[in-house]
């Protein structure tokens, strides 16, 4: 399956100018900036009084492990968790746990894999993110949340459906994050 | 499309030992992780610090996209208007004549109870509002409920000032910042609201379950008297919350209590405000003279 590469045109954003090469800015700030916007989703415009959202900066990172694996360091899931952390509502340290975790699993996981696919893919990031959103459930539970595992249902089925959607955004970031901008003298 | 084979370090003795730093650095993290997580377990204001902080650089996102949430909802608001504009303005204008009339006897009322509150001599912190704010923020992806508002400690926002917005208690500040305070929504698991029903003397606490649902167990046990559609308001009892602000709305009933919707959507309220914490106190009467002094 061809990814947003056929939509808007891979050589005007990578081959058209001659003397133009990457930023090794953007090139580095661009997985964890975006990461970091999905994670102030909280400051969005949902006031919601029940937990429906997906958590958002949890799904990129998955999709930027998945799409593009060894782009951000194993230990990433530390600073962009305690960044989550600030946020979300959880205990403080949930999701630095819980993200540091997925990076070990996920990079595990794919020395595994033999064969990649988006199906394959799509399936990793499902179960991935059910368990991430029933731990984070059990840890709210022992700070003094309802545990009561139907509460999580909405959001992980917005999950499974979001899921793809993000796949594109993060293709259209790794283009954005390679584009010639740079000029070479 | 095959795994690509970039990570196999071969016989690079330095591409070996980069892949074992890398997994060294991401399990010391996670075991970071596991150990402040228990700490802010044990003590769950340990990190209000950073929380706050963050919340304080953040502000300004979460005013733009409040600004935004509102201009958004006004528009459809417009449109909306314009379907049913001549019913709705008979209906009003009907519902307006009868609002008018219980305004007057709610003012009689009114005067009454100050009158009567001079009999037993009950002194209430006045109702002033502590400040007017903006809901720029809450939790939507986890199961603690939270929101946060547009004033901090500059405004006079203290721990434990309710808040509430024109329809009903939203619920009161758990963390204060600088310019910006967090709320525990009434719908947190961990909030609980003393109630009454609206008519009639029934007690009882009002508990989250963080689906914008509370939970009702009443006071005394026995024949449950409550019915669905009936109005919980705060009692006031135990201070903290002044009494008589609508809270929820019973949606059905269950054995020895109910299930409630809230009344006050944080969805729903653009402004809410923030209230002085409410302590009644009754100064005891001067004892009589003594017939023989």
């Amino acid at each position: 399956m061809r990814l947003i590469g056929n939509l808007i045109s891979h050589t005007r954003m990578q081959r058209q100018r001659i003397n133009r090469a990457p930023s090794p800015v953007l090139a580095f700030v661009v997985p964890w900036i975006s990461i970091a916007i999905g994670s102030m989703l909280p400051l969005s415009f949902v006031i919601a009084s029940a937990p429906v959202l997906p958590p958002l900066g949890f799904l990129l990172l998955v999709c930027w492990q998945l799409l593009r694996p060894g782009l951000l360091p194993l230990w990433a899931g530390f600073p962009l968790g305690l960044f989550d952390d600030l946020f979300s509502g959880q205990p403080f340290g949930s999701a630095i746990f819980l993200w540091s975790a997925t990076m070990i699993a996920l990079e595990v996981l794919s020395g595994w894999l033999r064969w990649r696919g988006f199906w394959q893919d799509w399936l990793v990031a499902n179960v991935t993110v059910v368990c991430y959103l029933v731990l984070a459930l059990c840890v709210a539970a022992l700070a003094g949340g309802p545990w009561n595992l139907l509460l999580i249902v909405p959001q992980t089925l917005l999950a499974f459906v979001m899921f793809p959607l993000l796949t594109r955004l993060v293709a259209l970031l790794d283009l954005l994050r390679l584009a010639r901008v740079r000029v070479v003298a | 499309m095959t795994v690509p084979q970039h990570r196999r370090p071969g016989f690079s003795k330095r591409a070996q030992f980069e892949i074992f730093t890398s997994y060294v650095a991401a399990v010391i993290g996670a075991v970071l992780g596991f150990v402040l997580l228990f700490v802010s377990l044990v003590h769950p204001a340990s990190f209000a610090f950073a929380r706050t902080a963050a919340g304080d650089i953040a502000e300004p996102v979460g005013q733009f996209s409040a600004g935004s949430r509102a201009a958004g909802k006004s528009i459809f608001a417009t449109i909306a208007g314009y379907i049913d504009a001549g019913s709705k303005n008979a209906a009003l204008r009907k519902e307006l004549q009868l609002a008018r009339a219980q305004l007057i006897e709610a003012q009689a009322i009114g005067e009454e109870n100050k009158r009567l509150k001079q009999v037993v001599r009950l002194r209430e912190t006045d109702g002033q509002p502590a400040a007017v704010a903006r809901l720029i923020g809450s939790t939507p992806s986890s199961s603690r409920r939270f929101a946060l508002i547009g004033v901090g400690r500059t405004d006079g926002i203290r721990e434990g000032q309710p808040v509430r917005s024109p329809v009903g208690l939203v619920g009161r500040v758990l963390e204060v910042g600088t310019n910006t305070a967090r709320v525990l929504l009434v719908t947190d698991a961990q909030s609980i609201v003393p109630v009454r029903r609206a008519n009639g003397n029934v007690a009882g606490f009002a508990q989250g379950q963080s689906d914008g649902t509370l939970v009702v167990r009443l006071i005394e046990m026995g024949i449950n008297p409550l019915r669905a559609g009936d109005v919980l308001v705060t009692s006031g009892s135990g201070g903290l919350y002044r009494p008589n602000v609508p809270v929820a709305v019973v949606r059905n009933v269950t054995r020895d209590g109910a299930v409630a919707r809230i009344l006050s959507d944080p969805a729903a309220s653009d402004f809410v405000t923030v209230e002085p914490i409410w302590l009644p106190i009754t100064d005891l009467p001067p004892p009589p003279p003594e017939p023989g002094a």
